[in-house]
């Protein structure tokens, strides 16, 4: 069903089949594009941010609309750039590396993206529609109550209905993992990528729920007029940054295992080499998981939780760099003696390691709660978590963009372009942030809108916001990268790197959309290359060729988070001008429709998911025949 | 190598990574030139992670080299076959063992620090009152601006923090609207002023280093706290002992607000009766006030925390508070004409405290045997 209505061309086919599909492959494609988009605004955000900074008592920005932009990054970057991209590499290569159909449920795969990109329109439609957030990506609870307007609304509601995706898609991923490895395919035989993701998965199904929590009782209170953070009414504002840090720490892990994952494979690839210490680094990655959770405090040292609990969060935090560690020297073996190519996923991976031990490194020191009392809040902190959050997951983007792009599209990415890219972002990232540690032991605080002159931190910053238009540079010359390639559109056959060990590259291009015409057996670790050196280069069936079961599409994962879109604004502006309203909303016009909006988008998402519970979706079988043909035509294309 | 040489060698190093550090940032704000007992624990701490730092960067660059230049494929040759090494148990045992030690150098001083820095017992007396014999401060943070309180003699200043140097200075620490942080940098880390409760910290300042700055440190309110948080600045005046209890002593001793001379300052006097005294006191008492104490507004190195001292700036100050700290809490209460304003500013520019008005040796007597609001913890 699927394939006929591929069949039928022109733009609103092409468009209603990405509406409705449940093909991990176009879902990647969908995260891939909302993603990037998101990712250029953040972007976009962050250079008004080292435009307002470049100099100082700048008047670019407006102190209250700077406040809107740091907090529209950070949660950009976040929610809406570096987790769906990450996403977006998850659901290209996972279910091809097990030697999966498709996903677990992918219905839900489906339901996860649309909750995504509704919940990311959302948040950032606060521009237009009376400001956008304003406290923070991490909104602490006195100021996002104290904030005037429906800007922490937005970002309350949008993180919700987004989060709801994130959380569907774990336990997604998580399921997919356990249950749909080809035969063969053993835990100590998945690859790395497939490992974290699977360890990501189960930090995601418990960090999340934090996360919503907290937002409930955010929403609530604004919304609802509640009183949990409300200090005169009896709540308590440290209950929101526990809950927060709950989840924010293990989303920064979250973030950094995928990444890791993505060039574990790389370092592989193209050092023409196993992975050493593969059960270490399984272990390693397991570890870091388990710790991520105990270690939330560390965010809140100056909060004044007491030296019993800044002691142990403090020895929690240092125990982290054992794993991170190991991983690091595992790598390093990794390529050590092996045949490095440097193209561009490896410069990106090699550039990896150094940036990333200089931000694992400031982790540790920030360990040390007392002198964290002086890094908290200031610049240091800012150059810490870039370095590793664009040193570590950015670098894994781009790397992981350049690496998949031919598993994805079919076509390569221009390799010179991608160097110069490469070579702009590398220099810029490092002008960008490291100067920044030492804004932040000079004393500047972060999140300042500007700073006055005389205080030492003139040419730091400009030099910082340099940088910061060389990262731009960068970006500008991907994007052109990706329009020539697809403009191009030159295709590529199977294993287009030459050097693919896993299974993904065993696949022929572009990937037929049932994956797999039969389940492969799997007869160790890197089970492509192992078929490479003892086999004849294809990988053994572990079925007879024979019908299979596919998913039929679906437009109700669209109308569902459509629903909750909805439903949110009712949400939002229901305490508009009432009496019992908090003070930040108290004085706007009252809009009395909010109350029937909210019914209708639950009405619109109840109704989807009765129709879903109702309505028998057997799906469909690929036949045999069709294989078969199939087959044939890749083998006369390879010929 | 003997060990005394390595001993040398390492002692080179630290002080020449203090020196770096200290070479950078300015004497009033920057966390590398601390200035007190606290800044200097933390600014130790600093060092001994960033030497045992250093150490993991040079180990990872050197092997990462070497295996990046070694196994480069335009050297092996594009036919090299690597062997596929699976592990190795003896390699992973050391590179977990070995970080596992410098993490125990490091968690040992880092324990040790936070219950010292934590501890605060001395600011209360038996009975859970405010110790008279220490210097205890009371801190409220605002949207944007910092009140501080001197609970033992019954002052309230603002704005302009003094302290006296080589002692421990308590801190208690509350946020009233939303919440802010404390931070002196040069004198040590920060702790948050939470809506929720009260905080409490020591800082030093010691009297060479005060000196050294111009006896005038840098404050900031390091936690968001809305659109002019970057201009949420104070300073710390760090005066000797003596020096500071005459100030205390001279604070105590206006009971009425500061008369005005000049005839301009005699009209401003009388339109800040009637417009600026619902939030602003001229007198050292009532805390918790809605804006910021001004008795000693004449003497204070600052407008508004960040605007340099003079009547101009004072005056446009006045005229337009939103133009300068966006969404203050000032805008917007009151309505003066120019001719107004300019009075009132001839009218605060003269409320300078007498130096030597007050008589030090009462400076504690009569705070001693009353009971402080405000307790410790």
């Amino acid at each position: 069903m699927s394939q006929a209505t591929a069949k039928k061309n022109g733009v609103w086919a092409t468009i209603w089949e990405y509406m409705t599909t449940v093909d991990h492959k176009k879902i990647a494609i969908l995260y891939l594009i909302a993603g990037g988009f998101f990712f250029v605004l953040g972007g976009i955000e962050a250079m008004l941010i080292r435009i307002q900074l470049a100099v100082p008592n700048n008047d670019f920005l407006s102190a209250g609309l700077f406040n809107e932009v740091i907090t529209m990054h950070g949660t950009t970057m976040i929610f809406l750039a570096a987790m769906p991209l990450l996403f977006a590499f998850m659901n290209a290569t996972v279910p091809l590396q097990i030697g999966a159909r498709d996903v677990a449920f992918p219905f839900l795969n489906s339901l996860g993206v649309w909750l995504f990109i509704f919940g990311g329109i959302f948040l950032n439609l606060s521009w237009f529609l009376g400001g956008a957030p304003d406290a923070g990506w991490t909104s602490y609870a006195s100021l996002s109550i104290a904030s005037p307007g429906h800007g922490v609304d937005f970002y309350a509601l949008g993180l919700q209905v987004s989060g709801a995706g994130t959380l569907i898609s774990g336990i997604n991923f998580v399921t997919t993992i356990i249950t749909m490895r080809a035969p063969g395919m053993t835990y100590m035989r998945m690859p790395l990528m497939t490992w974290t993701t699977l360890v990501a998965g189960v930090l995601i199904v418990f960090a999340f729920p934090p996360l919503t929590v907290g937002l409930f009782l955010l929403i609530f209170d604004r919304m609802f007029g509640s009183n949990f953070f409300i200090v005169e009414a009896g709540g308590n504002t440290i209950i929101w940054e526990h809950l927060f840090w709950i989840f924010g720490h293990p989303e920064v892990y979250i973030l950094i295992l995928p990444a890791f994952g993505i060039f574990s494979e790389i370092f592989s690839t193209f050092a023409r080499k196993r992975l050493f210490g593969y059960s270490a680094m399984v272990f390693a990655t397991v570890l870091i998981g388990f710790f991520g959770f105990m270690v939330w405090a560390h965010h809140m040292f100056t909060v004044g939780l007491g030296p019993t609990a800044n002691a142990i969060f403090a020895l929690a935090t240092m125990a982290i760099a054992v794993p991170t560690g190991i991983k690091i020297f595992n790598w390093i073996f990794t390529i050590w003696g092996g045949s490095i190519e440097f193209t561009t996923p490896m410069l990106y991976a090699l550039a990896f390691i150094p940036s990333f031990v200089m931000g694992g490194v400031t982790g540790i020191m920030q360990a040390v709660a007392p002198a964290d009392y002086q890094y908290h809040d200031s610049y240091f902190i800012v150059a810490h978590f870039h370095y590793v959050i664009v040193g570590g997951v950015v670098f894994a983007l781009l790397a992981g963009l350049h690496y998949y792009w031919p598993l994805m599209f079919a076509t390569m990415l221009s390799e010179k372009l991608g160097k110069i890219t490469f070579w702009l972002f590398f220099i810029g990232f490092h002008m960008t942030f490291l100067i920044q540690h030492f804004l932040g032991l000079w004393g500047m605080p972060r999140r300042v809108f500007t700073y006055l002159d005389g205080q030492g931190y003139n040419a730091a910053n400009m030099i910082s916001s340099l940088g910061a238009g060389l990262m731009a540079l960068g970006v500008i010359v991907l994007v052109i990268n990706i329009i020539i390639t697809v403009a191009k559109n030159q295709k590529v056959g199977r294993d287009p790197w030459g050097d693919g060990r896993t299974l993904e590259w065993s696949l022929p291009l572009p990937v037929p959309y049932y994956n797999f015409a039969q389940i492969p057996l799997v007869r160790g670790l890197d089970a492509f290359w192992i078929e490479k050196k003892e086999g004849n280069g294809e990988m053994l069936p572990a079925e007879s060729l024979d019908d299979f079961h596919m998913p039929n599409n679906s437009i109700i994962p669209f109308v569902m988070s459509l629903g909750l879109f909805v439903a949110s604004f009712g949400a939002l502006y229901f305490a508009s001008g009432k009496e019992w309203a908090i003070d930040a909303v108290a004085d706007l016009p009252v809009r009395p429709w909010a109350f029937w909006v909210l019914v209708i988008g639950l009405a619109i998402t109840f109704i989807s998911m009765i129709t879903r519970s109702f309505k028998d979706d057997l799906g469909y079988y690929v036949t045999k025949e069709e294989v078969l043909r199939d087959l044939e035509e890749q083998e006369r294309g390879a010929k | 190598m003997n060990l005394s040489f390595l001993k040398g060698k390492a002692l080179l190093l630290v002080s020449a990574l203090t020196l770096f550090l200290a070479g950078c940032g300015t004497n009033e704000l920057s966390t590398l030139r601390p200035a007190g007992e606290v800044g200097q624990e933390q600014f130790n701490l600093m060092v001994l992670s960033i030497i045992i730092m250093l150490l993991v960067i040079a180990v990872v660059t050197v092997l990462f080299t070497i295996a990046v230049m070694k196994s480069r494929r335009s050297k092996k040759g594009e036919d090299f076959e690597p062997e596929d090494v699976s592990g190795n148990h003896t390699l992973e045992v050391i590179w977990t063992s070995i970080p596992i030690l410098l993490l125990i150098v490091l968690a040992v001083p880092t324990v040790y620090y936070v219950f010292k820095q934590a501890d605060t017992e001395a600011m209360t007396d038996a009975e859970g009152n405010v110790n008279s014999e220490e210097t205890v401060i009371n801190v409220r943070a605002y949207q944007y601006w910092w009140e501080f309180e001197y609970p033992n003699e019954e002052v309230v200043t603002a704005q302009e923090l003094v302290v006296p140097t080589d002692q421990k200075v308590y801190f208690n620490l509350q946020g009233t609207d939303v919440k802010h942080s404390f931070w002196v940098p040069a004198a040590g880390g920060k702790m948050d002023t939470n809506i929720d409760g009260i905080n409490s910290f020591y800082l030093v300042f010691d009297d060479e280093a005060s000196q050294e700055a111009d006896r005038l440190f840098y404050g900031k309110c390091a936690e968001l706290c809305g659109p002019s948080h970057a201009l949420m600045d104070f300073k710390v005046k760090a005066l000797p002992e003596e020096e500071y209890d005459q100030w205390l002593a001279d604070m105590k001793a206006v009971e009425e607000p500061v008369q005005a001379s000049s005839e301009d300052a005699q009209r401003g006097e009388e339109i800040f009766n009637n417009s600026c005294m619902g939030c602003h006191a001229a007198t050292p008492t009532s805390p918790g006030a809605m804006g910021p104490n001004l008795t000693n507004f004449g003497d204070r190195d600052l407008i508004a925390g960040f605007l340099e001292h003079d009547q101009e700036n004072l005056e446009a100050w006045i005229k337009d508070p939103e133009s300068f700290k966006p969404d203050n809490k000032m805008a917007g209460t009151y309505e003066l004409t120019d001719d107004e304003i300019q009075a009132v500013a001839s009218y605060l520019m003269e409320l300078k405290v007498e130096e030597g008005s007050g008589d030090v040796s009462q400076l504690r007597e009569p705070a001693a045997d009353e009971e402080s609001e405000e307790g410790g913890n």
